[in-house]
């Protein structure tokens, strides 16, 4: 029988959509440890990337960091953490370990965003009298946004990715109906729920891919435009990576 | 007027790009500072806005020692142009000239209308007060720059290699616009550039530096060029070759120029009344 038919079935199922440990549930269980990890990650890494970006001090925190990132072990992290803080704090606990994926993907847009800007226009913002604050506000945010929802995209695919490892220490998610379908041979259910997660990643990363594009300004996509003042069609070409497009091709 | 008094700057790498340096410049004329490449120049114009900061000595505007000043404040009162022009790009050019004012709470309205007389000022069309930086020529963001620098109708305008940047034909433009603009609007500029003919064509008082931001010789440009205090001066404003030596030969009776080159000048003709 044909695994992908049964896969889809499971996922057609109606039962399997309503009630406790329904898809519905098991999704609001991954996005709401992803959200959480996201936004607390965000609150570290952006203003402290900004921080590095505008004052150029700490470089090597960055690139230190998004290396180290490479190397880290995030299941064998997840358990250390629930260990240490003990099993009825894993959930801080894996907020805190998928928060540590996101941080250096994060930091490093925050920063890099900054970092691309030329200098001279910082400097004649300096000598024109805007402040740092304003400086930071009014020139380099805008123009780094774009980057920094670049960062955000990686970090949210990374955490929505691993947070499939939640389920093992009990805390559900849609990993948790693989676990259960490896222990209960349910093919179906299994590769049900590994489609779903990629789905979900997918539609993520196009939305934060169309962020991005959002973000670029009209003044920098303009200069890339044989005539001025015409409308955005919005296929222009933007700052984000080339393999960007070869995925949003995919979907 | 500003006037600089025994500055020193040495930068925190051990430059000393700047030794021991006075000069006075007039309010309400043009003063350029010229000299080549690392003679200070532009640590010296940054040093009246307080980008930059003398290691020791003074520099008064008006009698005001710039060191008591806040300088944000300081940078809001004077205008700042530099060759890049430093335009923001992902704001309209009409936001762009307006940036200063609104900084200081200038409502919109009125903001965005200032903007659109400068661009008359500066000789810019107003239909281009739409676009975006990148939708402008080279020759079109220097004047959005100039427009920019005058936007709080500041006193003291500081412009650095501001025309470096453009073709020859659209440099010309802008040099005699620059020359209209300071009749007109009374300002004390002072311009940094490296082009000794753009220094003499602009400069009341034009000053020339060597290395250190020593000054080799400062006066107007007549001056230097029948008393290059030095072969240094000579050599760098060219009086001994080029179109800057002439000589007089005759011909037919007449008296006619030549130039260093060969090439023929002009008649020598009897002065007229001054
Ligand atoms: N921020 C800095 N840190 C260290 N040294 C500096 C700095 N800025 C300038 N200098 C040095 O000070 C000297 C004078 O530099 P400055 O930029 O004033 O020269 P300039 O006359 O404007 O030259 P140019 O015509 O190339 O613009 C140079 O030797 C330069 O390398
Ligand atoms: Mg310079």
């Amino acid at each position: 029988m044909n695994l992908f038919l049964d896969a889809f079935a499971w996922l057609a199922d109606p039962a399997n959509w309503v009630g406790s440990g329904s898809i519905p549930q098991r999704l609001a269980e991954h996005l709401r440890y992803t959200g959480l990890a996201v936004l607390v990650a965000s609150l570290i890494a952006v203003p402290l990337g900004w921080w590095i970006g505008h004052t150029g001090r700490g470089r090597e925190l960055v690139v230190g960091l998004t290396g180290a990132a490479r190397a880290l072990p995030s299941f064998g992290l997840l358990f250390l953490f629930v260990m240490v803080a003990g099993v009825l704090q894993r959930e801080p606990a894996s907020v805190v370990v998928l928060m540590l994926l996101a941080v250096p993907p994060i930091l490093a847009g925050a920063y890099a965003g900054f970092e691309v800007i030329d200098r001279r226009i910082i400097d004649a913002a300096r000598a024109m009298g805007m402040t740092e604050w304003q400086i930071l506000w009014k020139v380099e945010v805008p123009l780094g946004l774009p980057l920094l929802f670049g960062g955000l995209r990686s970090g949210v695919l990374q955490v929505v990715a691993t947070a499939v490892l939640i389920s093992y220490i009990g805390l559900g998610g849609l990993g948790y109906d693989i676990v259960q379908g490896i222990e209960l041979r349910r093919f179906d259910q299994m590769l049900g729920s590994a489609i779903l997660i990629i789905a979900l990643a997918l539609l993520l990363d196009a939305a934060f891919a169309l962020l991005e594009r959002w973000a670029v300004p009209r003044g920098v996509r303009a200069g890339r435009l044989p005539e001025p003042r015409t409308a955005p069609t919005g296929r222009r070409a933007t700052a984000e990576s080339p393999a960007t497009t070869e995925r949003e091709e995919k979907n | 007027m500003i006037e600089f008094r025994s500055i020193s700057k040495r930068f925190d790498d051990g430059t000393l790009a700047v030794d021991d340096f006075s000069l006075v410049i007039p309010s309400r004329r043009i003063t350029v500072l010229v000299g080549s490449s690392g003679s200070g120049k532009t640590t010296l114009l940054r040093m009246i806005n307080r980008m930059v900061d003398a290691t020791t000595g003074a520099l008064e505007i008006d009698g005001e020692n710039v060191s008591t000043i806040e300088p944000v404040q300081l940078r809001r009162r004077i205008g700042y142009v530099m060759q890049n022009s430093g335009l923001l790009p992902h704001r309209r050019v009409i936001d762009n000239i307006a940036t200063v004012p609104r900084l200081n709470g200038v409502p919109k309205k009125q903001a965005h209308e200032r903007a659109l007389e400068l661009m008359d000022t500066v000789g810019l069309d107003r239909e281009l007060a739409e676009r975006y930086p990148a939708q402008l020529s080279g020759g079109q963001q220097q004047r959005v720059g100039v427009a920019r620098g005058l936007a709080v109708d500041p006193n003291i305008l500081l412009m650095d290699e501001p025309f470096g940047a453009v073709d020859p034909i659209v440099r010309a433009d802008l040099q005699q616009e620059l020359l209209r603009l300071q009749r007109e609007l009374d300002k004390t500029v002072v311009f940094v550039t490296h082009d000794i003919d753009e220094a003499f064509l602009l400069g009341h008082q034009v000053v020339i530096l060597e290395k250190g931001g020593r000054i080799a010789q400062k006066g107007t440009p007549a001056e230097i060029l029948a008393n290059p205090a030095s072969d240094f001066v000579a050599s760098f404003v060219g009086a001994d070759r080029g179109k800057r030596a002439l000589s007089i030969q005759t011909i037919d009776g007449a008296q006619v120029l030549v130039d260093g080159d060969g090439n023929l000048a002009g008649r020598l003709v009897e002065a007229g009344p001054a």
